[in-house]
């Protein structure tokens, strides 16, 4: 493999690896807070690329990002509302079952409001065909967009969650529920927090990637597969193992097509969900001691 | 400061809380003891909120529970020490004390620092391992973090489910002795525990539940020589 070719495997393999590390740093985040999978976080990447396409027709494209990002996450805590927030300690199981029926609806809605066609965002620098050569690649500046600002994205995420009181709250509520309710902790506030929260990352993630992977109505499906499979693989939980996890799966993608055909790479991604939860279910960074102590 | 009419409780469709009267005054020490599956963590949770209701009525600080969510509990000044410690585990102890003091941090003028060295104070232990995480520390420390957490709401009734369970027996006896030491800085203590002797040594007054009723109440002195107490909970045999 020549050096140029390297490079530009390399630079695909991050640009996907760091869209699926923030899908799963979306299903973390909810998963610390409500020990659920929610697999209506992929319509959320697509609801936040479609919003900001649509918006993007009558105002310019950052303020139209910007509102997208907002109008997903009031969607997100919305959802969280109606269809979460009221049930009375409600089973792992029959939580999962509803997020699965969201996405469905969701898909539904948008297939209704956006119909079939394949839209995106126009190029934030230049246009399709324009490129940056780095390391011998040849690279479309909206890579650099995507990676720059997933980057961005994981860095105040850890700052939020490291340094900042609600973020303490909020990690308060994933290491033990009940201890942060006798706190005076309102958790249920916390998990529709962590709601607007994962819609948010998922909708900004979902709108700068919009114009090299394109947004339909059912593109929140296959990113939820991966992202739930960078999740597993990281250790479910555990935000900075994903994204190590999913630049890990990213990569790995990008250099099999140079083995394998291209219509393998979902099949790559699922088999090794696949052996990831025969062989190792606490994930490459998870503990045995946390993961026997998780209820799903 | 509190007071219990005919509360009745439990999960579901079970009843664990039969007719259930009882009430603490400012600055007591009051013990429950009981054994196993007698309801004491069952009628300490009701307290805190976190069960509902079923019938009866309880009064804490002048105010009738019943609707009220279990952290608005903690800001009306009424803090529980859960039975198992409860800490933040993956939080270090610094932080889990901080967010103690949760309901405090809201008001005007809470100097979180000043706080911190109060129940640093106390257990000078958890000074010394303010940044270690709170999963590693051994069985009495957390329990001394989480009485420590409970106080940093400033309440002014502190519950406290079984503090000396799975501890060595002189480190229980130091968490009696700061128990003890609490209702001296003007704390009214509500404790639950299955280790009567000691318990019954601290408290003021006790009360004796059984299968989800009260059998006995009275001086903590007198429940000492009873002799019901003392064959069923102190393991004396006074027949002989």
């Amino acid at each position: 493999m020549t050096a140029e070719l390297f490079s530009q495997y390399l630079f695909a393999g991050i640009t996907y690896g760091i869209i699926y590390a923030i899908v799963a740093i979306g299903f973390n985040i909810i998963y610390n807070t409500t020990g659920i999978i929610n697999f209506a976080q992929g319509e959320f990447v697509m609801l936040g690329g479609m919003i900001a396409i649509s918006l993007n027709t009558i105002i310019p494209l950052v303020p139209a990002i910007a509102l997208a990002v907002v109008i997903t996450m009031i969607i997100g805590a919305l959802i969280e509302i109606i269809f979460i927030r009221w049930l009375d300690n409600p089973s792992v199981l029959r939580m999962i079952i509803i997020t699965i029926g969201l996405s469905i609806l969701i898909r539904e809605v948008a297939l209704h409001i956006w119909g079939e066609g394949v839209r995106s965002l126009p190029y934030f620098n230049g246009n399709e065909i324009s490129s940056i050569k780095i390391l011998e690649a040849q690279i479309s500046p909206q890579v650099l967009w995507v990676i720059g600002i997933c980057g961005i994205m994981v860095t105040l995420l850890s700052i939020f969650f490291r340094f900042t009181s609600l973020g303490l709250d909020m990690r308060a509520c994933s290491a033990n529920r009940l201890a942060a309710t006798l706190c005076g902790i309102n958790a249920r506030n916390m998990v529709t927090f962590s709601f607007m929260l994962s819609a948010g990352i998922g909708a900004l993630a979902g709108c700068v990637m919009s114009p090299i992977t394109y947004t339909q109505y059912d593109c929140g499906t296959g990113l939820a597969i991966k992202g739930f499979t960078v999740a597993v693989l990281g250790g479910l939980g555990n935000s900075m193992a994903a994204v190590a996890a999913g630049l890990l799966l990213g990569i790995i993608e990008a250099f099999s097509i140079g083995v394998v055909p291209l219509a393998f790479q979902d099949a790559i991604s699922i088999s090794i969900l696949l052996i990831i939860l025969f062989v190792r279910p606490n994930g490459l960074f998870g503990c045995n001691e946390t993961a026997n102590l998780k209820e799903f | 400061m509190l007071k219990i009419r005919n509360l009745e409780a439990g999960y579901g469709k079970l009843r664990v809380l039969k007719r259930i009267s009882m009430h603490v005054a400012a600055g007591e020490i009051v013990t429950i003891i009981g054994a196993n599956g007698a309801g004491k963590t069952t009628l300490l949770y009701t307290i805190a909120g976190m069960i509902k209701i079923m019938a009866g009525d309880i009064n804490l600080f002048d105010n009738t529970l019943g609707k009220i969510k279990a952290e608005q509990i903690v800001a009306q000044g009424c803090s529980l020490v859960p039975e198992g410690r409860q800490v933040f585990s993956t939080i270090s102890v610094q932080e889990n004390l901080i967010l103690g003091g949760y309901v405090q941090s809201k008001k005007k003028g809470y100097d979180k620092k000043q706080e911190l060295d109060k129940i640093f104070d106390i257990f000078p232990v958890l000074k010394e391992r303010q940044d270690q995480l709170a999963g590693t520390l051994s069985g009495g420390e957390q329990q001394m973090l989480a009485m420590g957490r409970a106080l940093m709401a400033k309440p002014k009734l502190i519950m406290m489910d079984e503090p000396s369970t799975g501890l060595a027996p002189l480190i229980v006896k130091d968490i009696f002795q700061i128990i003890h030491r609490l209702r001296k800085g003007g704390n009214t203590v509500l404790l639950v525990e299955q280790n009567a002797r000691a318990a019954l040594a601290i408290a003021d007054r006790g009360y004796v539940l059984e299968t989800g009723k009260i059998i006995l109440q009275g001086p903590a002195d007198d429940l000492l020589d009873n002799c019901d107490v003392q064959r069923a909970y102190l393991g004396r045999d006074v027949g002989k």
